[in-house]
């Protein structure tokens, strides 16, 4: 027993030896260089499209629409303009809906059923669906439906359509962030005010959602920073680029990464600069939204 | 030396009755519910709780009387949580609990078909073991319950009226609309003891009030108890046997039975009489065990 003892104690107290002690530090060495991989790349990216786009970067061209034949004097109004159109109505679209569906999910299904648990799977199954899929779907049964949505036209690629096409893409992510943020409001603040004889639905109206609300709002603006920064379901919804006319819920639209990646088809060098000058105002709204994010989630944490 | 001489007499007791035990207990039950069947607020008969089929408490029958405090006591397991959230249907919420035998809330089954849970949660309000305060103001903490049942009242004066109460209005008048997230542990369990009075119920559960609470809140909390069996029916599981003792004028006393090779445990009540007889003269010798400590 004592000789068992003193033999660990020895063997705590025993430095490592130098072989365990090189392997550690080639361990962290190691670690340390994965991470530099990733950074060094993001660093790149932006000091490479900083010194091509900056010099673009002017009050001017926040106002100017964008133009093939003068691209000197370009600009993003209206590719500006319809991202945050589009992101405005596929929040609109997108909350209620996949708010609704997490409380259902949460709240009220009996997860027993093979029902529940088979559409569970299948919303993880959704939001792993490459954007470009979205894309055609929106074309064929949205663009293209079989019903003519609001009468605005079949066949016609409109502000809408490329909203709603963004939604269904990030309907998965919001539904799964949003049942995340209600599941972390604990069983206990339901049976409080269930022992108090609020019902159901006033216990989720008045308790749950706000409690869930920060978790909610941040997982939302995350969802839409995708969704604004998809190009692919766009291009395939008929968004164009180089508009010269603001964009309208049932006309055409431009986005600002359908802007970029046109603006890269082009063969003058120019277009490139343009192109960079394009992603620093799109990385610059991204940062703005996760900054949001993270300033909303650390305000409203709540201190169960 | 007092206990000492308890134990004595306990002992006394259990050997006397040791045959007739069962069936002493019986008439016992029936001599209880006799005594308090003009006041009964509560009678249980053949109670019984299932979780997914498998059972949690069996056959528990008695009667509890209005304005007093009944205590459930017994060691873990042994179904006192899950037989208090049968009086306010609160085992409803868990999925696959299931209520079998009759629970009489003045005359009425509350478990008939006909009978909204909601309405029954109105009149038998709960006080749970961990704080739970809501992420709100003291205010709003208070003014939810009456706000969520169309209470037209004064607000101001309903909340002042429950924190008065809970003696807890001297304490929090001047910080009404600040987070009830600031204040001590046994502040927020007399919060959610005022928060239960506002909407005006008929009986107050209890499930282990206390547990999460330091001495000095926990006796401000059966002092309060004390006070609110005036206008109150008072049902606390606790697991501390001299709270029972301090603050009930009845003890049921609950054990767990091990079955199928102890796979399966099932609550059953081994004793209910006035606390008194359960602590000095016990009729069952399990409750003996268990009250002078030699067993829980």
């Amino acid at each position: 027993m004592a000789v068992t003892e003193s033999a660990i104690t020895r063997k705590i107290v025993e430095r490592a030896s130098s072989g365990e002690r090189v392997r550690e530090l080639g361990f962290r060495v190691a670690l340390l260089g994965c991470l530099l991989v990733a950074i060094v790349f993001l660093g790149v990216l932006i000091v490479d499209v900083s010194v091509d786009g900056l010099p673009f970067l002017s009050l001017e061209f926040f106002y100017t629409f964008p133009s093939r034949i003068f691209p000197e004097e370009s600009g993003i109004q209206s590719a500006l303009l319809g991202t945050l159109a589009l992101m405005v109505l596929c929040a609109v679209f997108v909350v209620p809906i996949g708010v609704a569906s997490a409380v259902y999910l949460e709240e009220y299904a009996d997860r027993d059923r093979w029902i529940n648990r088979t559409i569970e799977v299948n919303i993880q199954n959704l939001a792993s669906v490459p954007s470009v899929v979205y894309g055609i779907l929106g074309l064929a049964f949205i663009v293209r439906g079989p019903v003519d949505i609001f009468g605005l036209g079949v066949g016609q690629p409109t502000l809408l359509a490329g909203a709603l096409t963004l939604g269904l893409l990030v309907l998965p992510i919001v539904i799964i962030v949003s049942r995340e943020a209600i599941r972390a409001v604990p069983p206990s603040i339901r049976e409080g005010s269930l022992a108090l004889g609020a019902t159901q639905w006033q216990t989720i109206w008045k308790q749950v959602l706000p409690g869930a609300l920060p978790g909610v709002a941040t997982g939302v603006i995350l969802a839409l920073s995708r969704a604004i920064g998809e190009t692919a379901p766009l291009i395939l919804v008929g968004a164009g680029a180089f508009q010269l006319f603001n964009p309208s819920i049932d006309g055409p639209f431009s986005a600002l990464p359908i802007q970029i990646f046109n603006n890269v088809g082009e063969p003058e060098d120019i277009f490139r600069d343009l192109a960079a000058a394009t992603i620093l105002v799109l990385l610059g709204i991204l940062l703005i939204m996760n900054s949001l994010a993270i300033y909303l989630r650390n305000r409203y944490e709540n201190k169960w | 030396m007092s206990e000492r001489k308890r134990e004595g007499e306990g002992l006394e007791q259990a050997a006397g009755l040791d045959m007739g035990t069962r069936l002493e207990e019986r008439d016992e039950r029936a001599g209880a519910d006799a005594e308090t069947v003009d006041e009964a607020i509560f009678s249980l008969s053949g109670v019984g709780v299932t979780y997914s089929g498998a059972q949690a408490v069996e056959d528990v029958s008695f009667g509890l009387a209005t304005n007093e405090i009944t205590a459930f006591i017994g060691p873990s397991g042994c179904g006192k949580s899950t037989l208090i959230r049968c009086l306010n249907r609160m085992n409803d919420l868990i999925p696959g609990a299931e209520v079998e035998g009759e629970v009489l809330y003045h005359d009425q089954d509350l478990y008939d078909p006909k009978i909204d849970p909601v309405q029954v949660r109105k009149r038998i309000g709960m006080v749970f073991q961990k704080p739970n305060p809501f992420p709100k103001s003291i205010y709003d903490n208070i003014a939810f319950g009456p706000k969520v049942l169309g209470v037209k009242d004064d607000m101001d004066e309903t909340v002042e009226r429950a924190l008065r109460r809970a003696s807890l209005w001297d304490e929090v008048k001047d910080r009404l609309k600040s987070n009830a997230f600031g204040m001590s542990g046994g502040q927020q369990q007399r919060l959610c003891i005022a928060r239960a009075l506002a909407v005006s119920p008929d009986v107050i559960l209890m499930d282990e009030p206390c547990s999460a609470l330091d001495p000095i809140s926990t006796g401000r909390i059966e002092d309060l108890m004390l006070e609110l069996k005036q206008s109150y029916s008072i049902v606390i599981v606790t697991h501390n046997m001299h709270q029972a003792a301090r603050v009930s004028d009845r003890t049921a006393f609950f054990t767990v039975d091990l079955r199928a090779g102890e796979s399966q445990r099932v609550g059953k009540l081994v004793e209910f009489a006035p606390t008194e007889q359960i602590f000095t003269s016990p009729r069952d010798r399990r409750t003996e065990e268990y009250v002078t400590g030699k067993f829980g």
